[in-house]
């Protein structure tokens, strides 16, 4: 199964992942237009301490404890990519409490976002990946 | 400074109509020219700072970055053009020699630009490389002069030791230092995956790097920076620089502040000290001398290893050329006023020196007349832009060219021409380790074998359409070439007719 791994030696803390996700989630054409004016709610973020940078995302947990955890079965995993269903999401966010990532949050309609590799998006390949200038993130088989 | 005698020359332009404020630009200008203005929720830059790099105008996401000449005028005259009134504002202000980084600028002729290439017509039948063998290897050195023939009538195979290149190109020296560790990486990877060379520079071979000794010509250069036993046997071939081209007559100079940590280290230095070459070899001041650097060399590595003779082309270079090649030097490196450099003195630049074109032609001819050209092997360098350029280059005489420019071009450089800043936004003149991790050289490298896979399908494509299928056929055949618009003083001296002849 391929998956977004992170190799942080080569993360430059451009944060340029964050708004090629958030551009994706929008299905629309061009960034400018998606993104002017916005606050971004990107499912990538970058976590930052002096030099060192890396990005976080959803691993795609083969045992994942958000799914287990999740009352509603908003939450489901098929083709070992993790989705939400946000009409079944009940905000009780369960699932934003027992992720060891962090890689589940709240978004502004009130259910939860996380990344599903942009399976829904236009391109269906992961956006973060094929924004990061450095390969800091990739999409491949390990 | 009150009075600001010197406008910026580039401006940052910025749509805001398309700038989705992500300050990916503030973040990756390292001369801090964008800004985030909180209270107006806008970026905003400062055009001073700008050295136009395109670092900023590549990563923007939305396209919202250009960068564009201010168009600010000086009230210039064909003498006193906006350049000179500009250098004499900056000397009067500092007092200093005018630094400056990459080659020549001004506007003397290109020759390569003057020389055109020929094709068959009907009679010597073109070859579709396509279809048809085509050979780019390349074996640089000393050319055995007789076939010598063993009691049972066999060949006797004791050819000179030679290099042994998959294409005509070789990447020239650029030091660790001056370059930084992923830089060399990239350029060390590619020359291994392209069976070609590349040169250490005079900074000394990083130990992670002797893994591609097979690939690497060390140098061993005025200041002897790096140099010990175990160099020199690491390498594939070994280069004596005397001179370089950009800024031929002087030495180098790597300040202090980056000789640090594996630097200081690898060039055998001090942490912290000033790392100058000087001017001359202190122990060469004739061609003798030469020949016993050459042979101390040789000696030291078992004569397993070719020893290659870099020198600017200056106005004796053909013979200083046919003195080198009396030396036991086995190639010969000719590197053109145009080459590129992290730092040179303008005025050294710009005025001093000869084109490559001009100094190749002279002395391949002047190898010839006196019988030595199998002495030797020829390297030309300074300025080879572009396939073409190598077809000309060898035509003219040359057995392979050093590229350097281009190289740095392909990991990123946007010849912005501040090398000796130290502040390389794109990662390559620079040894800050924040710009250095943006040069990937995992990406680096596969562009410089693009690049140079590129170039062989071009000189191929050449080389068929002249119905060549050899390399070696190609050197010295300056009936290939004809020239344009050039007098016939520059005709004789590269050794070809005018179009149309
Ligand atoms: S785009 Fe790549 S380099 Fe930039 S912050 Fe994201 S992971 Fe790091
Ligand atoms: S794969 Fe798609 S959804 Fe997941 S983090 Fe990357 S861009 Fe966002
Ligand atoms: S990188 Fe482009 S979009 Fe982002 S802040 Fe700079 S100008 Fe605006
Ligand atoms: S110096 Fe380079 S990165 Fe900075 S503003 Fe100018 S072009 Fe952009």
């Amino acid at each position: 199964m391929k998956r977004v791994y992170v190799n942080e030696q080569w993360c430059l803390g451009c944060h340029l992942c964050e708004y090629y996700c958030a551009f994706a989630g929008t299905n629309e054409r061009d960034m400018a237009r998606a993104l002017k004016g916005i606050t971004i709610n990107p499912n990538i973020r970058i976590e930052e301490y002096g030099n060192v940078s890396f990005a976080v995302s959803c691993r795609h947990c083969t045992q994942p404890l958000c799914v287990k955890g999740c009352i509603t079965g908003a939450l489901t995993q098929g083709d070992g990519v993790i989705t939400v269903d946000k009409d079944k999401c009940i905000s009780c966010y369960t699932c934003v409490l027992s992720c060891p990532f962090g890689a589940i949050a709240p978004s502004p309609d009130g259910a939860v976002s996380k990344c599903e590799m942009c399976v829904k998006s236009l391109e269906g390949v992961p956006q973060c990946v094929e924004g990061c200038p450095n390969s800091a993130i990739v999409y491949e088989e390990r | 400074m009150a009075v600001k005698y010197i406008y910026p020359d580039y401006e940052v332009a910025r749509n805001y109509d398309r700038c989705i404020v992500c300050r990916v630009c503030e973040r990756q200008c390292a001369n801090a020219a964008h800004e985030y203005v909180p209270n107006m929720d806008k970026m905003v830059s400062d055009d001073d700072k700008c050295v136009n790099c395109h670092r900023c105008v590549s990563l923007c996401p939305t396209r919202a970055l250009k960068i564009t000449e201010s168009g600010h005028a000086f009230k210039e005259n064909k003498n006193w053009s906006a350049r000179q009134i500009k250098e004499v504002y900056k000397q009067a202000e500092s007092g200093g020699v005018l630094l400056s980084s990459m080659g020549n600028p001004d506007d003397y002729p290109v020759y390569f630009d003057k020389i055109l290439i020929n094709a068959s017509q009907v009679t010597n039948p073109s070859i579709d490389p396509l279809r048809e063998p085509m050979e780019t290897r390349v074996f640089l050195g000393s050319k055995p002069q007789e076939i010598k023939r063993s009691a049972d009538g066999g060949i006797v195979c004791d050819a000179p030791v030679h290099l042994d290149l998959r294409m005509p190109v070789m990447f020239s020296a650029m030091s660790y230092g001056s370059i930084s560790y992923n830089a060399h990486e990239s350029i060390a990877r590619a020359a291994e995956a392209l069976g070609i060379c590349y040169n250490t520079g005079e900074g000394g071979l990083h130990e992670d790097f002797y893994k591609y000794g097979g690939n690497t010509i060390v140098q061993v250069a005025s200041g002897r920076f790096g140099v010990h036993k175990g160099y020199l046997d690491a390498a594939a071939a070994i280069e004596i620089k005397m001179g370089q081209g950009a800024k031929p007559g002087i030495g180098g100079h790597l300040p202090g502040t980056k000789t640090v940590g594996d630097i200081s280290r690898t060039r055998m230095i001090p942490e912290g000290s000033d790392a100058i070459s000087p001017a001359p070899h202190h122990d060469i001041y004739s061609i003798e001398d030469l020949r016993q650097l050459v042979y101390s060399l040789k000696e030291a590595t078992a004569y397993t290893k070719p020893v290659i003779v870099k020198i600017a082309a200056v106005h004796n270079v053909a013979a200083i050329a046919s003195g080198i090649a009396r030396s036991g030097a086995d190639i010969i490196s000719i590197d053109g006023f145009r080459g590129g450099t992290g730092a040179a003195p303008t005025r050294i630049r710009d005025n001093v020196g000869i084109p490559v074109e001009l100094a190749l032609a002279s002395v391949d001819k002047r190898l010839r007349d006196e019988g030595i050209r199998d002495n030797v092997s020829v390297l030309a360098a300074g300025s080879i832009r572009n396939s073409a350029d190598v077809v000309k280059a060898i035509a003219l005489g040359a057995d392979a060219v050093y590229i350097g420019t281009a190289v740095l071009l392909a990991l990123g450089c946007h010849l912005c021409r501040t090398c000796n800043v130290g502040k390389c936004n794109w990662g390559i003149a620079t040894q800050a380790p924040e710009l250095v991790r943006r040069l990937n050289p995992n990406s680096g490298y596969k562009r410089l074998v693009n690049l140079m896979t590129a170039w062989r399908h071009e000189i191929e494509e050449m080389m068929g359409g002249m119905g060549i299928n050899s390399i070696e056929s190609l050197r010295g055949n300056r009936l290939m070439l004809r020239g344009v618009g050039m007098n016939e003083k520059e005709l004789e001296i590269l050794g070809i007719k005018h179009a149309g002849e």
